[in-house]
């Protein structure tokens, strides 16, 4: 597509009777066969292509469950049970659609990373970049309705504390989290509302991944040389050259995501949810799914009153604006490199931002007390300081390293330095950054 | 990769150093007589048959946890959402499981005369609740229900803390909810600290995840039920039974789920080594 021609031919008479009516053989052709993908992509990016295998795994399992599933507060963890025990392989597509949710997070996480460390999100892929943010917004909201329709003790008071955040906000708050609600507190409309959404919201994702997927294949894709392709030597085609390598990077996730559904499945859950949902108990400790705990860590790190802003409204401002934060990076990063592999600080601050919003998510499950309040408050500030103020600062000040004056280039200079293997063996000219 | 295992050993680095402040600053406030963490105690980790990617249920030990669960848990605690059928796990063939499920009674109805009545219950029935609903059982209990033990070896677990949950991963840790029942059912005995205040009608408990003591009383005791295997009586036997039957009823698909992934593994290994092979095949040529 970003060649701008199109090398399709219609080989037989229906395929020329359809291509004059309604070209889509063209458009796939064009789109996931000789469109010309970088030759030096690494692993990091088939996390795309991971990214839609599993919103087809979790559309696909979630469907079969919702035929089996039924949104009353009263029926629905015995129906949960009810698909663990009697329906025919109703363990294996529940563990699949329960841990499907986390590697899904798992895969945009690495996705967005990846994004961030090769600069991917810089001029002329902003709109990309945003639509990316857009779909991670909904997979938030269709994991945390998700994980309510369980209707355990987790499900319950996590969509309590989760909703209860809205009535921070000054005015409307209290409108909004009853509109959520569907009442005053979690309860049979909430559940209803929440099963609707949960059921809708991964087809605006699907929506917004195919506008996802236009942008990136007008501007084509970046590389971890961060330099745009030049000439036809700094390409290959998708297919076969990228469809097997991101082949390859699916089978290795599905073979972690199996290990998990089959060996360990309710080790990313939480006890608490096998317990069903009893709005005159509260557990000790309320903690969201963990994808979330970051956000939840940087809510919690907010204890004191900012002017006229209390605490909590300070904590819920924090924590959408550690969402809101993503959505302005093209903007923050004044560097005129892309990728961190010529830039030797913004590579360290990188690394230390990953070790920080691990930490984070640590910090999260922790109980907010004593010095773990400290320690969110501190990794908050870095997790703000490195989008507000080195990602300005550090474009304007760091010398990058020497760059290669193209994709090629750098493959060459990659394949005569490096392993030392002949050339026909550097079957990933890649390498990582 | 190498980048990435130098991130993730700097992590390890920050997060034990981090993990050390923390526990330091808590055991700087620790009073045994005033504990603020529950349990006390972290339970000790058993030996289960059904544990790691080969386990299976050992069916003597669930029926004989069973018969535990027959003859002295269900007096106050249900199983509401487990069927006599489950039993089948336990090893039991459809005509066992018809006598037994026999001998308890069941309400069906209403009849044609639109009254209730009791009828023996079937395989497809759920074991009968020891009270007709959570009021009355509360009532009878001091004011808290007995729960439910249908899931109750999947709704406990005591957290393992960093770094052992990531180790947990490597070694298929999942037996949270057995280790912990056993050692809630065989931590009666310890005395309670000097000067810890156990609250009246409870009873202290240092493996109790809820607090210092818990309504329940010692419900085992050595030679309170007749095993006809020769296994010993004792409590520590039949809190591991018992556990392990209760493992078997919140998951009784747990084996065909360790047998089907075992093949699922297998496969994906295999078909990843050819993937592999044929993208190295295929970028052979560019460069």
């Amino acid at each position: 597509m970003s060649a701008g021609h199109s090398t399709y031919q219609p080989k037989t008479g229906i395929e020329r009777w359809i291509d004059a009516r309604m070209p889509l053989p063209r458009m796939m052709h064009d789109s996931f066969v000789s469109y010309p993908v970088p030759r030096n992509l690494n692993y990091a990016y088939t996390f795309g292509g991971i990214l839609s295998i599993m919103l087809v795994v979790q559309i696909l399992t979630g469907v079969v469950l919702a035929m089996h599933y039924t949104p009353h507060v009263t029926l629905a963890f015995q129906s949960v049970e009810h698909i663990m025990r009697d329906v025919n392989s109703g363990w294996l597509l529940r563990y699949m659609h329960a841990n499907g949710a986390s590697f899904f997070f798992i895969a945009v996480y690495v996705h967005i990373m990846r994004g961030l460390y090769y600069g991917s999100y810089k001029a002329p892929r902003e709109l990309l970049w945003i639509l990316g943010c857009i779909i991670y917004l909904l997979m938030m909201a269709t994991g945390f309705m998700g994980y309510v329709l369980p209707w355990g003790q987790m499900s319950f008071w996590g969509a309590t504390v989760i909703t209860g955040f809205f009535t921070a906000i000054p005015l409307v708050g209290e409108w909004i989290q009853q509109l959520l609600l569907g009442g005053f507190a979690v309860d049979n409309p909430t559940l209803n509302r929440f099963f609707s959404l949960h059921y809708l919201l991964p087809f605006m994702i699907a929506g917004v991944v195919v506008l996802h997927v236009w942008a990136l294949h007008v501007t084509g894709q970046t590389n971890p040389t961060g330099i745009e392709v030049k000439s036809k030597t700094d390409t290959l085609p998708f297919t076969p050259y990228a469809t097997i390598k991101d082949a390859f990077g699916m089978v290795v996730f599905l073979l972690v995501f199996a290990y998990f559904i089959f060996y360990i499945p309710n080790f990313l859950g939480h006890p608490d949810n096998y317990t069903m949902a009893d709005s005159l108990k509260t557990p000790a400790h309320i903690v969201p799914e963990w994808y979330f705990l970051p956000f939840y860590a940087i809510l919690r790190a907010i204890t004191f009153n900012i002017g006229p802003i209390d605490s909590k409204l300070g904590g819920v401002l924090a924590m959408f604006g550690a969402i809101a934060v993503l959505f302005v990076v093209p903007w923050l990063d004044t560097s005129k490199v892309r990728s961190a592999v010529y830039r030797p600080w913004y590579k360290l601050f990188f690394w230390l931002f990953v070790v920080n919003a691990i930490l984070l998510g640590w910090l999260g499950s922790r109980p907010a007390e004593g010095v773990y309040v400290i320690m969110s408050q501190l990794a908050t500030i870095y997790y703000f300081g490195f989008f507000l103020i080195i990602m300005p600062l550090l474009g304007l000040i760091e010398t990058p390293r020497r760059m290669p004056n193209s994709i090629t280039e750098a493959v060459l200079e990659k394949n005569k330095g490096g392993s030392g293997l002949p050339a026909g063996a550097t079957a990933a000219p890649e390498t990582k950054g | 990769m190498k980048k990435i295992l130098n991130g993730l050993v700097v992590l390890g680095v920050l997060m034990t150093g981090c993990a050390g402040v923390a526990f330091a600053a808590e055991e700087a406030g620790h009073n045994p007589a005033e504990p603020t963490h529950f349990p006390i105690h972290k339970p000790e980790e058993m030996d289960w048959s059904f544990a790691g990617p080969f386990g299976t249920y050992d069916k003597a030990q669930l029926q004989r946890g069973f018969k535990v669960y027959k003859e002295v848990c269900s007096a106050c605690h249900s199983m509401n959402l487990v069927t006599f059928r489950t039993l089948e796990g336990a090893g039991y063939n459809d005509a066992q499981i018809k006598t037994l499920a026999a001998e308890y009674q069941v309400q069906d109805g209403p009849n044609a005369d639109g009254e209730m009545f009791d009828r023996p219950a079937v395989a497809n029935d759920h074991f009968p609740s020891p009270f007709p609903n959570s009021a009355a059982a509360a009532a009878a209990n001091n004011g808290a229900a007995p729960p439910d033990f249908s899931l109750i070896a999947k709704a406990r677990g005591v957290e393992r803390g960093f770094p052992t949950f990531v180790f947990d991963i490597f070694t298929q840790y999942a037996e949270n909810g057995p280790d912990y029942i056993h050692a809630l059912l065989t931590g009666y005995d310890e005395q309670p600290p000097e000067g810890m205040e156990i609250a009246e009608g409870t009873h202290y408990n240092p493996y109790f995840i809820g607090g210092k003591s818990l309504a329940m009383a010692k419900p085992l005791s050595d030679g309170q039920v007749t095993y006809e295997d020769g296994s010993p009586e004792t409590v520590d036997q039949y809190s591991r039974d018992v556990s392990a039957f209760l493992m078997m009823v919140a998951e009784p698909h747990l084996v065909d789920r360790k047998q089907t992934g075992f093949g699922v593994m297998i496969f994906l290994i295999l078909f990843s080594g050819l993937v592999y092979l044929t993208k190295r095949k295929v970028w052979a040529n560019a460069h």
